[in-house]
């Protein structure tokens, strides 16, 4: 074995973790369409799936046989190119965004300087998904979705940004890893209260996920930019919400509820836990709210959410300076 | 790192390369996307990962963003991809690239000789020099075409506000449109 030198091991070990963290991600994802749908029937008092084995535990596996199975139709007017390229753009952009998340201080991908901002850029990229999908099938329903998608998102992202830059100026830096070891005494949440509030909406709107679902509004539109898609593709996108999901979830643990911190129990069971709150909370919402007209979430993006972060963060800002030893 | 700087300018020289030949303006754009990701992976190889996010989230993520999104709005067919071979003709781009040529042998030539910093006469103005001009002696003249900007800004939302429906007055907001009296 004289191949094994430490630094060989060194690389097997952050592929195996790379590795572990993208399939922990997709299969989380995949576990939550049918979590999801159960959740719901409990909430909205009724019955979920329940038919397919014990509780319906097995559910996932008819819905990805399903899936598998159908046909893989592209449709003659669609643009064929961008129509295959957009469920791939969809996937890839949120599942390089884990690379980011430190889930405990030995189970990470990549330690990044500009870790935040990464996250940021890949949240960019993801629009063109929506875009690109929407534009390429040659349908006006679909048209319509990206329209909506496109302008949602890039108003949402604007104090998406901007929500972070408060946890930023007290860490003082992009890095995740040094975000979570600041909140060794005290999470983010409580100084940062309307910097989290409007990161979860923000969030909620940028994963287009109900209430902010307009992109994809069946009674409207007939699903939006995915109305031409079958399939895996379709899979893509549909599988991209809910990694979006705990992407969001993961994140909004990592900067503002302290990461892995958290008495007595191992960091991963605390991050899980945490993780786990939040994509309920995401569920509930789902569950429990109507759906807004198109302009009022336009509205109340640009009119409540971003005056409300500016404010936060210049708040944040004097007050780091009033408490900064000279 | 060196091979990720050379093989990601290639990448960025090929994608720009795409941006102009190409016919159809929504693939014209992706093209010009894949090129800005490129160009951010070059700040990175060179160690300036922070412009190199920054290239990512301005340019690629929104800039381009609201390109493609006005593209796809014009609903451009096949008329513009037949427009756009027609201008792709050699006949068309000749003279163009007559020009262009002759400016980059003036480009290549000034690289050559090393010294970027020779003028005609006088000193080279750098970008600390203009800033100093400009928000000193000349601050008055900046102010003034900020608020010429404001009020150009102003007026074109103004202009391009929506005339009231003809409908009874709500008492919800309604979007962009006027308040009904």
């Amino acid at each position: 074995m004289s191949w094994l030198t430490p630094q060989v091991t060194a690389i097997i070990i952050a592929m195996l973790q790379a590795l572990a963290v993208l399939l922990g991600a997709v299969l989380l994802g995949a576990v939550l369409t049918v979590v999801e749908r159960r959740l719901l029937g409990l909430w909205q008092d009724r019955y979920g799936p329940n038919r397919v084995g014990p509780f319906g535990s097995l559910q996932l596996i008819a819905d990805m046989l399903k899936i598998f199975f159908k046909e893989d139709w592209i449709p003659p007017f669609a643009d064929r190119t961008l129509f295959v390229l957009a469920p791939a753009i969809a996937m890839a952009s949120l599942l390089l965004s884990f690379i980011v998340i430190p889930i405990t201080p030995n189970l990470y991908v990549a330690d990044l300087h500009i870790g935040l901002l990464f996250f940021l850029a890949m949240a960019g990229i993801n629009v063109y998904a929506v875009l690109f999908g929407g534009w390429s099938s040659g349908n006006k329903y679909a048209l319509i979705g990206a329209m909506r998608a496109s302008a949602q998102t890039l108003s949402y992202e604007v104090f998406m940004g901007l929500a972070l830059m408060g946890v930023v100026a007290i860490t003082g830096s992009f890095n995740m890893r040094d975000i979570v070891n600041a909140q060794e005494g005290f999470w983010f949440v409580i100084p940062q209260f309307f910097g989290f509030c409007t990161f979860l909406i923000a969030g909620i709107a940028v994963t287009h996920r109900h209430p902010f679902d307009q992109p994809e509004a069946e009674q409207e539109l007939a699903d939006g930019y995915h109305i031409e898609y079958s399939s895996m593709k379709f899979g893509m996108f549909f599988i991209g919400e809910y990694v979006g999901m705990v992407l969001i979830s993961a994140l909004i643990v990592t900067l503002f509820f302290g990461g892995w911190h958290g008495p007595w129990l191992p960091p991963i069971v605390w991050f899980a836990l945490k993780t786990g709150f939040f994509l309920m909370l995401f569920i509930l919402l789902r569950a429990s709210l109507p759906r807004p007209r198109y302009d009022r979430v336009m509205s109340f993006g640009w009119k409540v959410c971003l005056p409300l972060t500016l404010i936060n963060l210049l708040i944040t800002g004097a007050v780091i300076l009033l408490v900064a030893p000279e | 790192m060196e091979v990720a700087f050379y093989l990601s300018g290639l990448v960025a020289v090929l994608a720009t390369l795409g941006v102009i030949t190409n016919t159809n303006p929504v693939h014209a754009l992706l093209y010009l996307v894949v090129s800005l990701i490129a160009v951010a992976l070059v700040f990175f190889s060179l160690g300036a990962p922070f412009a190199a996010a920054l290239e990512v989230i301005v340019y690629a993520g929104a800039i381009m963003v609201l390109f493609v999104f006005v593209v796809m709005m014009l609903n451009l067919g096949e008329a513009v991809v037949a427009q756009e071979r027609a201008w792709l003709k050699p006949r068309t781009w000749l003279g163009p690239a007559v020009l262009a040529a002759v400016l980059l042998l003036t480009l290549i030539a000034a690289l050559w000789r090393g010294d970027i910093g020779l003028v005609i006469s006088g000193e080279t103005l750098t970008a600390k020099a203009v800033g100093t001009t400009l928000f000193g002696p000349w601050l008055l003249i900046v102010e003034l075409a900020a608020m010429l900007l404001l009020a150009a800004l102003v007026t074109a939302s103004h202009v391009g506000r929506l005339a009231a429906p003809d409908k009874p007055p709500m008492h919800q907001e309604t979007g962009a449109r006027k308040e009904v009296r």
